[in-house]
């Protein structure tokens, strides 16, 4: 039972971790997209459509991927071409594409979705316990791996991540030493929006094979308290998205137990231990603030305009 | 923005095919409010349903725009409010957590008629209409009890209201009658709507060992994982069978749109009084999908369960029944009152939960 549960988690927990990376990419250039809930239900309708209309769930990967990411340049044309505020379009960002992708899916409504089949890694899949766990998981699983690591490597150990990093603290510098923070900050909301479109691919391919309006129900929400929640470090959004995906999961099978046990555990209580859980996390990193000042980008959500 | 949006274009639409014909002026606005949207494929979606064949039905005279995806809470109320203002004659406010936004909002415009739906507060010009659920549901328990070889049946429930307390001892109740051991597992996911975590709560209670699944949340995730673990399931507000081919045995289909016709026609002839009516099986206003994925004769015993409650014959909660801790609800023969259904705060014995409070 513990593997079924286990395997439970990680479906839950793979969509956060990945969106919430995409996310921390962005905030690390400086750009605050609160639009990571619109751009997820754009990746999960693009998903499943694409998926639909060819019958292929790779193909679907990349329709989320694609509309993610186009959707984020819209974001991006506003707030780093027109220097609108990034808070309130972020916010329209999210009322929009859960109404626009209403609209893309009514056609997909209580279709029957094409299933992300798991990809079985020969030999290592043998393993007793971790082998079915896993190596015996889907793309988009051993994707957000690889986008952990991946990002880690590139933020702080790449030249390219270093100035990215810098136009995060102070697009000022990096703008007088040479550096073009429009394009990479650019570059960086559409990693954002691919990684949210991704995210949403996995809800409507892995998570729940299906189309239905809405169908995030707050998750790309949750995605941005966990950039918080990991003082905006890769590994820490890992762990943070598998506490969050954990704590839900444990919750239900908590109520079932206690009731086996006969003992009374307020639902709505469990319910809310991913939140509570938030808070004090919040709590325990905000106590020193000296290395959330490192870790924070200064320049977060300020807006930049070159030549002042 | 989105709700707004249709709700505008829904009217402007109307009202632009008519325009200068003196109909226009004549046609009533009969108003629904969503808590969901209405193609989630369960609650919603039947509402929707309902409107569409009530539009159909008095195409003539009436129109029926609406506001999907309203949250329960102040926003239902500016909602509401909003719907009120635009000229409505008549406006459904579809969700139980939109009762008290609903009372409040009548209160300030009395000339307006109000139906809620599930609720209990009613006044001089707001209604309220509800489906017996629980009737369905005691079929469900029976189809439960013979189809299950484990004994265990999941319940996967939303928040700890009367209306889903009741559904679930309906549930039991219907289980015991067909096998007295049959047990209940319920967990509450505390939402109606969020598909990961109601496929979460189907896979929890199948982890934990059941082997057959219902829902009183609004959408088809369940059946997909019920589907995929290779176990049978139940629908809920509509046929979910699309979702289950192979693995749906049936649903509760609610079926308003006769209710909304025959209540429009009273608004529209002056004779709308406000009524608390509680109509079911026998009334059409739920319906249970086609008995599929299972042997004759269980099938055979749906059937009649359902023929005796149609005419009354059978009531699902007659005594003798206990309450959860083994004292006495209900005598031998005695039925429950409507109103300690609709209040229902504790469970029979048999529930393997302990309610929320």
């Amino acid at each position: 039972m513990f593997e079924a549960i286990l395997l439970t988690v990680i479906t839950a927990s793979t969509p956060l971790v990945i969106a919430a990376l995409g996310e921390l990419v962005t905030e690390r250039s400086g750009v605050l997209n609160l639009g990571v809930e619109g751009m997820m239900i754009m990746g999960a309708v693009a998903a499943f459509a694409t998926a639909q209309l060819t019958g292929s769930a790779y193909l679907g990967i990349l329709g989320g991927i694609v509309g993610g990411g186009i959707f984020s340049l819209l974001f991006g044309f506003l707030t780093l071409t027109l220097v609108a505020n990034q808070v309130a379009t972020g916010l329209a960002l999210t009322i929009l594409g859960l109404g626009l992708s209403g609209q893309i899916g009514e056609a997909f409504v209580g279709m029957p979705g094409v299933r992300l089949q798991p990809i079985v890694i020969p030999l290592l899949s043998d393993i007793p316990f971790f082998g079915r766990v896993l190596f015996s998981q889907d793309l988009i699983f051993y994707m957000s791996v690889a986008l952990v690591f991946g990002i880690s490597w590139f933020l702080f150990k790449s030249r390219a991540g270093l100035k990215m990093r810098a136009i995060g603290d102070s697009h000022g510098s990096a703008h007088a030493l040479g550096i073009n923070v429009v394009r990479t900050r650019y570059l960086a909301v559409l990693f954002g929006g691919a990684c949210a479109g991704l995210a949403g691919a996995q809800l409507s391919l892995v998570y729940t094979p299906q189309w239905v309006e809405n169908m995030t129900a707050g998750r790309g929400w949750i995605a941005l308290a966990l950039v918080v929640f990991a003082s905006w470090r890769p590994l820490r959004v890992l762990a943070g998205g598998y506490l969050f995906g954990a704590v839900g999961i444990g919750q239900l099978h908590a109520q079932l137990l206690a009731q086996s046990g006969g003992i009374a555990i307020p639902s709505q209580l469990l319910s809310a231990l991913p939140y509570v859980a938030t808070i004090v996390v919040l709590i325990i990193i905000s106590h020193n603030r000296r290395t959330t000042l490192i870790n924070t980008p200064a320049s977060l959500g300020k807006p930049f305009v070159p030549d002042r | 923005m989105k709700k707004l949006i249709i709700a505008l274009a829904a009217t402007a639409a109307v009202l632009g095919g008519f325009a200068g014909s003196a109909s226009a002026q004549e046609k009533k606005k009969i108003c629904f409010i969503y808590v969901g949207s209405k193609t989630d494929g369960g609650w919603t979606q039947a509402h929707d349903i309902g409107r569409q064949a009530l539009q159909k039905a008095l195409d003539d005279k009436i129109e029926t725009p609406f506001l999907e995806s309203v949250p329960e809470g102040p926003d239902a109320e500016r909602a509401i409010e909003r719907m009120a203002r635009s000229g409505c004659a008549l406006i459904y406010t579809t969700s139980f957590g939109f009762m008290d936004a609903t009372v409040k909002v009548a209160a300030k415009f009395p000339n307006v008629k109000f139906e809620h739906a599930t609720g209990f507060k009613a006044a001089e010009n707001l209604a309220t209409y509800n489906s017996r659920f629980y009737e369905g549901r005691y079929i469900q328990g029976q189809i439960a009890a013979k189809m299950s070889k484990k004994g265990v049946a999941g319940y996967i429930a939303s928040f700890p209201i009367p209306e889903v307390v009741m559904g679930i001892n309906a549930f039991e109740l219907g289980a015991k009658s067909v096998n007295p051991e049959f047990k209940l597992k319920v967990v509450w996911a505390n939402t109606w709507f969020d598909p990961g975590k109601e496929a979460d709560a189907a896979k929890a209670l199948i982890d934990q060992g059941v082997d057959i699944l219902t829902q009183h949340t609004d959408t088809t995730a369940p059946m997909q994982v019920a589907a995929e673990r290779g176990i049978v399931a139940f629908g809920q507000a509509s046929d979910m069978i699309a979702a289950g081919p192979k693995t749906q045995l049936t649903a509760i289909v609610d079926t308003w749109g006769a209710y909304y016709i025959k209540r429009t026609k009273a608004v529209l002839d002056g004779s709308w009084k406000s009524e608390q009516i509680w109509d079911g099986l026998k009334d059409g206003i739920l319906t249970m999908a086609p008995y599929t994925n299972m042997p004759d004769d269980v099938k055979a015993m749906a059937e009649e369960t359902e023929a005796k409650i149609k005419s009354g014959e059978l009531h699902p909660f007659t005594g003798p029944i206990n309450k959860q801790d083994g004292s006495e609800w209900l005598k031998a023969g005695e039925k429950a009152e409507d109103g300690v259904l609709l209040g229902m705060n504790f469970y029979i014995e048999g529930v393997d939960d302990k309610l929320p409070k």
